[in-house]
């Protein structure tokens, strides 16, 4: 099974990509990990008569501490994430999201950029990194410009990247302690795409109460979303068992999520809930200093 | 038009070329004469097409040839040296853990790179990682089995071969 013929680019810099997304426009495709264009590709889904692959520009690689932010190149593989110290000290979340996103070799070549920007409701990326302050940094024919992660995804499979732009860096806020976070994600089969998944970024007020919360939702809508009324909920407030309840209903009543081969729609609510309190009890556990894995959670 | 695929392949430098649309595992069957990798589901999903390209553990169906241009490719064939089989390919032997082939060199790759970044690891981590790869006859008993003695048989070799 092979794709349709295209023509290939391998271009060393984003100047050289955004010249020839000026040039072929709608009938480019930019190829950063190949794991979900290749299969699209074979499928005829997807026929680009350009292919620009970006894999070549070593300006997008690698992954750096700058000041209080964690800043990943386009290009940044999902188990080169899941490899950093920094990410499991201070950003387990995204250790969480990195170990658990499709398998070994996927995760060796897949990109947190491309995942973005590929923008599937049920991408592991999008909602992990929604929980927390995430900025895409996007080139284009007038420059750079930086939007919040929230506003880049506008829809399922969707984002406001333009015909002649493309993704260059990813930027995380690294969470002051005490904080934690959690992503838990429900699949049917190991490797598969989340049926639900909830990311929980807390942090703790001395007398544990939640200084700071962030709930996001993935698969349970056609984009990741906040779950807000939750998050106000909790806020302020330190987590009992009766409040956690009332937290879970709500996570489920914002959830939206599609019936489709992984579930019926009541079945990713009820999920939603219990996802929710799982991933909230790692985060606290984890800002109050204990280990806790999340695959079996 | 063709482009040209320089790569080296279980230490082999090969000069060839290949149309962009050419995924590597073509590449390496049919250009290169390479049979051992197998395509499978050829979307992603199965892993029977695993191979290394620069040290980590890929699916050569969801890489075009031309993305290898310059790397260093080891294929299921690398894994034997001088005609003597690996020990991860003695060990699968020797617990039977495989019934029709077809998924074995995917199997043996996956269990190559898991091996060379967890010199011990434990069942579940084994479970986990090879999670990858799909075989449809043994219910993976034995390849577990298999790799867990597969990690005793290399920590001796090692001490040889190093």
């Amino acid at each position: 099974m092979y794709p349709a013929a295209f023509e290939y680019f391998a271009p060393g810099t984003v100047d050289e990509v955004l010249e020839l997304l000026a040039r072929h426009g709608e009938d480019a495709k930019i190829l950063a990990g190949g794991q979900s264009l290749i299969p699209m590709m074979k499928l005829r889904i997807a026929s680009p008569r350009f292919l620009i692959d970006v894999n070549r520009i070593a300006s997008l690689t690698g992954l750096r501490q700058e000041g209080d932010r964690l800043v990943m190149g386009a290009l940044c593989r999902h188990a080169e994430v899941g490899r950093s110290g920094l990410v499991r000290l201070r950003l387990p979340l995204m250790a969480d999201a990195a170990s658990q996103t499709a398998d070994v070799q996927v995760r060796n070549r897949g990109t947190v950029g491309g995942s973005l920007a590929h923008a599937d409701p049920a991408g592991d990326w999008p909602a992990a990194l929604l929980a927390l302050d995430t900025t895409v940094t996007i080139a284009g024919r007038d420059g750079l410009r930086t939007v919040p992660l929230s506003e880049f995804i506008v829809d399922a499979y969707t984002t406001q990247l333009g015909p002649i732009e493309m993704v260059t860096e990813i930027s995380v806020q690294l969470p002051k302690a005490p904080s934690g976070g959690a992503y838990v994600k429900f699949e049917k089969r190991a490797g598969d795409f989340a049926v639900a998944s909830v990311g929980v970024q807390v942090e703790l007020a001395e007398g544990g109460q939640c200084r700071s919360i962030a709930i996001s939702l993935g698969a349970l809508g056609a984009m990741p979303t906040r779950a807000r009324a939750a998050e106000a909920l909790l806020l302020g407030r330190a987590a009992s068992p009766e409040l956690l309840t009332e937290a879970g209903q709500l996570v489920q009543a914002e959830a939206q999520p599609f019936a489709d081969t992984r579930g019926s729609v009541e079945y990713k609510r009820h999920l939603a809930g219990i996802i929710f309190r799982r991933a909230f009890a790692a985060a606290v556990d984890r800002a109050l200093g204990r280990e806790v894995e999340t695959l079996h959670v | 038009m063709k482009l040209p695929v320089n790569l080296s392949v279980n230490g082999q430098a090969y000069e060839e070329e290949a149309e962009p649309r050419t995924l590597l595992v073509h590449f390496l069957r049919e250009r290169l004469g390479l049979t051992g990798t197998h395509v499978g589901c050829v979307v992603g999903e199965c892993g029977a097409c695993s191979v290394m390209v620069d040290g980590a553990l890929v699916k050569s169906c969801l890489m075009l040839a031309v993305q290898a241009h310059g790397c260093e490719v080891t294929t299921v064939e690398g894994l034997a040296q001088r005609g003597k089989l690996h020990p991860i390919q003695e060990a699968f032997v020797h617990n039977f853990a495989m019934q029709c082939g077809f998924c074995t060199p995917g199997f043996l790759m996956a269990s190559h790179a898991l091996l060379e970044r967890t010199p011990n690891p434990t069942e579940e981590q084994i479970r986990q990682d090879l999670s990858s790869n799909l075989c449809m006859c043994t219910g993976y008993v034995q390849i577990v089995e298999a790799v867990k003695e597969a990690a005793s048989r290399l920590g001796e070799w090692r001490k040889t071969h190093t």
